[in-house]
């Protein structure tokens, strides 16, 4: 046993935590009704799963290998970058070419803005 | 945001000054005149017309820290929504208004709700005024929604010193 087995146990279970997410929103969004519900479901999984995957990636790298990836930190800061301009822009399109929300939506104030 | 550009630049022509000064071409010496231009800009700070920089970070790593936070306790509340067996949601969009004026402040603000699970902001009126945010469970998820709104806006504000 030394210090080694430890960082990939712990850098193991960081990656593990990161796929748990992504299987997490994957059922989100076989389960969830509408677009914009599967938008938030798909949003989580863009951010935490990638952010634990690349973490965990990157503190194998920087402990067992002695390795300083500075690309995993640029690949989580654009992804966090481009990710709610993706969600936005797709829920805006949805909305304006007139995809329905699911049944029991409770309120819509959009419609009075656009309509009025 | 200029104004804070030129502190940084005052900054780096101070280390490298301090370096030259020292005749040692190395980034220590170079480090120790940073720190050197660090305690004159501190003392200078009244001259300038924006805040000393350091506080502008200060204000950015805590932005970090409350996204942070946020990311993980509205994914946590949306988790349990998706993984109920029976599936009780009740999504809407609900109209906020935010008090930011400038365009990056806004579009900071937006990112970091959609960034935020459980919230998508779908449009925004076109004088910047009106945020139409989709939540996932408006009975629930809508007060939170709004907090953290209000947290976002006081700690980007004080990011662009406005």
């Amino acid at each position: 046993m030394s210090g080694s087995n430890l960082i990939e146990l712990i850098s193991a279970l960081i990656i593990l935590t990161g796929t748990i997410f992504s299987f997490l929103s994957s059922i989100g969004y076989i389960r969830l009704p509408d677009i914009y519900n599967r938008a938030h479901a798909l949003a989580k999984s863009s951010t935490l799963g990638v952010l634990f995957v690349l973490l965990g990636t990157f503190l194998f790298f920087l402990f067992a290998e002695g390795y300083f990836s500075i690309k995993l930190f640029l690949g989580i800061f654009f992804v966090f970058l481009t990710s709610p301009v993706s969600t936005h822009v797709i829920c805006r399109s949805a909305y304006h070419s007139g995809v329905e929300m699911a049944e029991g939506s409770v309120q819509d104030e959009l419609k009075q803005f656009i309509k009025g | 945001m200029i104004p804070i550009a030129l502190q940084v630049l005052i900054n780096l022509f101070i280390g490298f000054l301090w370096m030259f000064l020292q005749d040692d071409w190395s980034a220590l010496s170079f480090l120790s005149g940073y720190l050197v231009g660090l305690v004159v800009l501190f003392v200078m700070r009244k001259f300038f017309s924006s805040q000393y920089y350091l506080f502008t970070v200060q204000a950015v790593i805590n932005l970090f820290l409350l996204f942070i936070y946020q990311l993980f306790a509205s994914s946590i509340v949306v988790i349990q929504r998706i993984i109920k067996p029976k599936l009780d949601i009740k999504p809407g969009i609900v109209a906020f208004e935010t008090d930011l004026e400038r365009d990056i402040e806004v579009t900071l603000l937006a990112a970091l709700i959609t960034l935020t699970p459980g919230s998508v902001v779908v449009e925004i009126s076109p004088d910047n005024k009106v945020l139409y945010i989709h939540a996932m469970d408006i009975p629930e998820l809508s007060d939170g929604v709004f907090l953290s709104k209000l947290k976002f806006e006081e700690a980007i504000r004080k990011v662009t010193g406005s």
